[in-house]
């Protein structure tokens, strides 16, 4: 039973429906309350309060205050535009972002889609995001716009690389493509996840694999695509409304496909900590979600420490750093595999 | 080598400062933020600090000094002299009073909190206070008005000023007029005979007299002139007052 929902109501219209939009409504109030989370966090690391007043109780009420305001705005479209690529843009970064966690085992028990090839497959989908924004960037006619869609498309692209090496390093210990797959090598005791030394590459796997995930969300260090002192707003400048609602929700639905994927592959996904105890489909769907926003209270505290990266730092790091480091990672990997395994 | 040496450093010093980097902004985390909730609570003000300046008309005398001091033009003051029989009395720094301050406006729109009016005033009476939040909607709000007097008051304060000015003026004119004819008796007196100075002195004096004699009888003529003129009240006594004035000329 991978699919509790197709278990109980068939693979038809209905189960595959239900089962489809079910991490629709667990995206939502995440992404609420990682909006919050990210407001109150780096207004703290800063020594400011943040939203104080929204919802009474340290403005828990922000982010559906927030949300309420992009909902009533009105939706502009530049005369300029090419229309129909301006107004599909937002919905594929969308669907590049959501697509992912049709792979992802939520627990034992919820995998969207059990597919042989479900890390392959989110790889694959969410190169959707980049077309996406550089369709958003070409078709607002703005040169800002541009330069942060062309920016985005050269950084994902390099990025993808060290990432999917990182990845085929996990892929190639475990000899499956199937997050669930993944996850059940890795049960057992937390010294059996892939980060703690039962291999001692996958550790710098992890580290390059995080980076480059980092990259692949647009977040600082690596926000030169929306970098706001330069580009205003970057692809998105000429959005509004719900249109930049959409581009919003998608950078927070990636930031957890991308924590999701790394807690899946480095820290044992819905595996407990604890080896048999606390474990089980709900259990195993607590645990991945928490490990998953650990790796996003990670990644907003990177956001909060580091300043943006150069354009030609950023190609350094990928190409000079991330890459060769990879491929030596893999080559290692492989032989450790070859030998040992 | 040194280049390979490099790369690798580099990295190491990268990872390195990260985790500086992280330490920080962790420990500034859980550090006490050092905003506060701005109308819920309020940080103390200094104690020089410039914020609205408030006049205190109880200690005003008008001198207007402030309004000079103003580098934007801030401040506009009218006075209206008082009548002797008016007693404004003293300011707190024992200062006698002697106009009555018919308008005292600061415009907050224009002002720009530089603090130099406080010093010059000889009472003390203008300065600085606590007050920092006092926007308007609209700028002639901003202009505020300080006097004590009351609308009505200003204008029967300022035609009373302005009847004594009137007084005063005619007494003058008339005590020159006076001091002409004194000047021209005595003229006409001093050079040789008699009987031409007869023939051109004015009426009362005819009989003739010691030097002194043509300045008393002008002045008299002058009061009853006044007398008749003048509007009932205060006038004798400015009579009383500007008593010496035609003796001294």
């Amino acid at each position: 039973m991978h699919n509790f929902i197709t278990y109980y109501l068939g693979s038809g219209f209905w189960g595959s429906l239900v089962s489809s939009v079910l991490p629709l409504v667990y995206i939502m109030p995440y992404a609420l309350v990682t909006m919050w989370l990210e407001l109150k966090i780096s207004a703290h690391m800063q020594d400011r309060l943040g939203p104080m007043r929204t919802g009474k109780w340290h403005g828990w009420a922000q982010p559906l205050a927030d949300v309420t305001k992009l909902l009533q705005k009105e939706d502009i479209i530049p005369t300029a535009a090419d229309k129909v690529l301006y107004l599909l843009a937002p919905a594929l970064v969308f669907v590049g972002s959501y697509a992912a966690y049709a792979a992802i085992p939520f627990s034992p028990a919820y995998i969207g889609s059990d597919i042989n090839l479900g890390i392959f497959y989110i790889v694959a989908v969410s190169a959707l995001v980049v077309l996406g924004i550089l369709m958003a960037g070409w078709s607002s006619n703005n040169k800002w716009s541009l330069l942060g869609a062309m920016r985005t498309a050269a950084q994902l692209v390099s990025y993808e690389i060290p990432s999917s090496l990182a990845i085929l390093a996990v892929v190639m210990v475990v000899g499956s493509f199937n997050l669930n797959d993944v996850c059940a090598a890795q049960s057992g005791w937390f010294w059996n996840w892939f980060v703690f030394g039962k291999f001692p590459f996958l550790f710098i796997t992890f580290i390059i694999y995080f980076i480059a995930s980092l990259a692949e969300t647009n977040r600082a260090p690596f926000d030169i695509p929306e970098a706001e002192s330069e580009l205003v707003a970057g692809y998105h400048t000429e959005y509004s409304g719900m249109r930049f609602a959409f581009f919003y929700l998608a950078e927070y639905a990636n930031m957890f496909v991308v924590a999701a994927v790394a807690s899946v592959l480095f820290f044992g996904g819905w595996n407990s900590p604890f080896g048999a105890y606390l474990s089980g489909p709900v259990w195993g769907a607590f645990w991945l979600i928490s490990k998953g926003m650990v790796l996003v209270f990670i990644q907003i505290w990177l956001r909060w420490t580091l300043p943006r990266f150069r354009v030609d730092q950023l190609m350094y790091l990928s190409w000079k750093i991330l890459t060769p480091f990879a491929l030596i990672n893999i080559f290692a990997v492989g032989l450790w595999v070859v030998l040992r395994g | 080598m040194s280049s390979v040496y490099r790369y690798f450093r580099n990295i190491g010093m990268g990872f390195w400062t990260i985790l500086i980097g992280m330490k920080i902004t962790m420990k500034h985390l859980f550090t006490p933020a050092v905003t506060i909730q701005y109308p819920d609570a309020r940080m103390p003000i200094p104690e020089r600090g410039r914020n609205r300046l408030y006049v205190n008309m109880d200690d005003c005398i008008g001198c207007n000094q402030c309004a000079m001091a103003c580098p934007v033009d801030c401040i506009s003051i009218e006075t209206a002299k008082s009548l002797p029989t008016e007693d404004l009395g003293m300011t707190s720094t024992g200062q006698k009073k002697r106009l009555w301050v018919t308008k005292f406006d600061i415009d907050f729109a224009k002002c720009c909190y530089c603090g130099l009016c406080v010093p010059p005033c000889p009472t003390e009476c203008i300065y600085m206070t606590d007050v920092y939040e006092f926007s308007e909607y609209d700028r002639s709000n901003l202009n505020y008005s300080f006097i004590t007097l009351s609308p009505d008051e200003v204008v029967t304060k300022v035609e009373q000023a302005k009847a004594a000015e009137r007084e005063a003026a005619a007494r003058k004119a008339a005590a020159a007029a006076a001091a002409a004819a004194q000047k021209a008796a005595q003229t006409a007196q001093n050079p040789p005979s008699a009987p031409v100075q007869t023939a051109t002195k004015p009426a009362p004096a005819t009989q003739a007299a010691p030097v002194t004699q043509p300045v008393s009888s002008p002045e008299t003529t002058e009061k009853k002139e006044v007398e008749k003129t003048g509007s009932s009240e205060g006038k004798p006594q400015v009579d009383k007052q500007d008593e010496g004035k035609p003796g001294n000329v």
